[in-house]
């Protein structure tokens, strides 16, 4: 039982943080702070259409921001999450067009599909797993092998296709991916389906606490007879994983496939998992505060675009808001200590 | 008792990473002279210095910081800023050399300053600070400039400097100019830097133990300053050297040679936590990369292929640095290792 030294304020923050995901007070004033000045910025701000217009363009960049929080948490970084990504997208493509004729049936296109999507699968997880196995052997620092591991894979995808889009998916992907179910995209649903399910792992499975104290101490984790370097493995795995659930859904907003796609996310993925609350080193960090970080950016971005920004001056203005809240975010926590 | 002195000989040559990568490189040098009879001639060397100046000149930058126990993404875009800013001081205001050259110099000094301030007063992790610095720099430098290049440059900018010139016996020219000089400056700048001065060494022990550095009295802050505003310095250099080599400014030029100056600097032995590395280890370092493109290039080999192997290179050379330092450790553990004093 603590005695509470602080009152007023500092209890009364305590209280309003207590039910707020990530426990993120400055995000979610941030957040607050945002939603009203557009809305009362901008008439028709706040309506159902921007609202599934920010629905549509949040679940690529956050299961890609989760494909390289979780390497985070163990004390890593995965330079490789967009090569990955695109080098599934380009399989997916390949394998679908080649399986399905143009003049298909209903079943033929599904098995196509189905083959496409285990065959995407497939490359995300053996690259996924590489990675890890390549950084639990060797011990090289993750900044390194996974910047190896992009340029070769990134490489490869160029080779192939000769940095060419490739395109020919089913119409079928195309109309499905892009559905909406009781008014919510699809895509939204895979992505919020993906966040509790790591979620959940990350608090409540033995893997969570491993992949976390692996993050603190990966020293001590090996002392409590925690096969560190299985972690590892199946964290890159896990995140080679989301990096083809990104890959279907981008398939299904671009129609095709390219080895250049999405490459501006890369570091961005990085800023987001910071901002929200992954420790850069290892350790700690929340599904929850990472949905949040998006969503901020997702309003900044909504509301620049509804207000005629330039593409450069949105990135501009994420740049400054990621500076100043993780300014303000250190500086809470040193004086708090 | 030639068997000892061999293992001495063998340990004291394993006791330093670069010494791997010499030999890496000279295999290399030696494999592709063999099967490209025009990589091992001194116009095609020549030509490789010149074409490696900016990123060798960047590196040195990076370098520094590495050093000092930090990294920073953030130096291409600076460059490019540095350099737009520089351009249109000479283009659109008719500036002279001797003003606009300092300008863009300082404006990297800044840009660098700036990062060092984020990072010591709010002590956000330097990689994550200048991830967000890069985006922030190039959106406003894209911003403000629209995209547009520009392509007039004075003539004392984008004039050919050649400060030696001459006809090997087979009738290749062979010119040393201007980026190759100013390369060389900035490796013996560095390395005057970080070997010759009290500021250097301390650098060296922030970036070994940034707490121990603190108790023996090194200011932490003038040592953020002075690692960031050097890279700041070295990017702005790097950014004015370029387009003195294309004869033009274009705002996203250097953008995306981040991760490739950081592999080529840390390939020649500097360690990302810091404190470890020296200036000769990062010059091999990004001899090997540009050899391995340059004999790829003489070969015929598609340059789709380059990614791929200078991504193995990475992976392959920084793997055996880190294991060979391992197996060093377990020698010295069971006594192999011959003592060298007595």
């Amino acid at each position: 039982m603590t005695v509470p030294t602080h009152f007023g304020l500092d209890t009364l923050m305590k209280q309003l943080t207590r039910g707020i995901p990530g426990k993120l007070p400055g995000l979610s004033i941030v957040l607050i702070i945002l939603l009203v000045t557009f809305s009362i910025g901008i008439p028709g701000f706040l309506s159902i259409g921007t609202l599934r217009s920010m629905m549509f363009q949040l679940p690529e960049l956050a299961l890609l921001a989760m494909a390289m929080a979780l390497p985070m948490i163990s004390g890593g970084l995965n330079l490789a999450i967009i090569a990955t990504a695109n080098a599934c997208g380009l399989v997916m493509v390949v394998v679908m067009s080649a399986l399905i004729p143009a003049g298909a049936s209903g079943s033929a296109v599904m098995l196509g599909v189905a083959v496409g999507l285990a065959a995407g699968l497939a490359v995300g997880l053996a690259v996924g797993a590489a990675t890890g196995l390549l950084i639990a052997r060797t011990g090289v620092h993750p900044i390194l092998i996974t910047l190896g591991v992009q340029s070769m894979v990134e490489g490869t995808s160029v080779l192939l296709t000769q940095g060419k889009v490739v395109s020919g998916l089913p119409s079928a992907y195309g109309a499905v991916g892009n559905s909406l179910v009781f008014g919510i995209p699809l895509t939204f649903i895979i992505m919020a389906i993906a966040a509790l399910v790591i979620g959940v792992l990350l608090k409540r499975t033995a893997f969570g606490i491993a992949l976390a104290m692996t993050g603190s101490n990966a020293e001590a984790t090996r002392y409590s007879s925690i096969n560190v370097g299985r972690v590892l493995i199946k964290v890159y795995a896990l995140s080679g994983i989301l990096c083809f659930l990104a890959a279907c859904l981008m398939l299904a907003r671009f129609n095709s496939a390219s080895s250049a796609y999405a490459k501006s996310y890369l570091l961005v993925t990085v800023l987001a998992a910071v901002l929200g609350g992954v420790d850069p080193f290892g350790g700690f960090g929340k599904v929850g505060g990472i949905i949040l970080a998006l969503g901020v950016l997702q309003v900044i971005s909504s509301g620049c675009n509804l207000l005629g920004f330039s593409e450069y001056l949105t990135l501009g203005i994420w740049g400054v808001t990621l500076i100043a809240v993780m300014g303000v975010q250190s500086i809470g926590t040193r004086s708090s200590r | 008792m030639p068997n000892a002195a061999t293992i001495r000989l063998f340990h004291s040559f394993r006791a330093r990473p670069e010494n791997w990568l010499i030999v890496v490189l000279l295999a290399v040098c030696a494999a592709l002279s063999v099967v490209a009879p025009s990589f091992l001639t001194l116009s095609n060397l020549v030509d490789l210095l010149e074409g490696y100046s900016v990123q060798a000149i960047m590196a040195m930058g990076v370098f520094v910081v590495l050093i000092a126990g930090g990294i920073d993404i953030s130096f291409a875009a600076v460059a490019s800023v540095a350099q737009y800013v520089a351009a249109m001081l000479a283009t659109q205001f008719g500036l002279p050399a001797i003003v606009v050259l300092p300008a863009g110099l300082f404006i990297g000094v800044l840009l660098g300053c700036i990062n060092a301030t984020l990072i010591h007063y709010a002590r956000v992790t330097s990689i994550i600070i200048t991830i967000a610095t890069m985006n922030t720099y190039f959106a406003f430098l894209m911003f403000f400039t629209g995209g547009h290049s520009i392509y007039n440059l004075p003539d004392w900018w984008s004039d050919r400097v050649v400060l030696f010139q001459t006809t090997a016996p087979n009738g290749d020219l062979i010119r040393i100019t201007l980026p190759i000089l100013v390369m060389v400056l900035a490796i013996v700048l560095t390395w005057l830097l970080l070997n010759r001065t009290k500021a250097g060494r301390q650098l060296y022990a922030m970036g070994g133990n940034p707490e121990s550095a603190r108790r023996i009295g090194i200011s932490i802050a003038k040592m953020h300053y002075l690692a960031y505003g050097f890279l700041g310095f070295m990017a702005a250099l790097a950014g004015l050297v370029q387009a003195h080599r294309v004869g033009e400014s274009v705002p996203n030029a250097l953008y995306g040679s981040e991760l490739s100056v950081l592999s080529a600097a840390v390939l020649g032995g500097a360690s990302l936590s810091g404190g470890v590395g020296t200036v000769g280890g990062v010059v091999i370092g990004i001899l090997l990369l540009a050899v391995i493109q340059n004999g790829l290039n003489l070969i015929g080999i598609s340059p789709y292929c380059f990614s791929i192997i200078t991504g193995a290179v990475i992976v392959i050379s920084t793997s055996l640095t880190v294991m060979s330092a391992r197996g060093r450790r377990r020698s010295r553990a069971i006594d192999l290792e011959a003592p060298t004093r007595g």
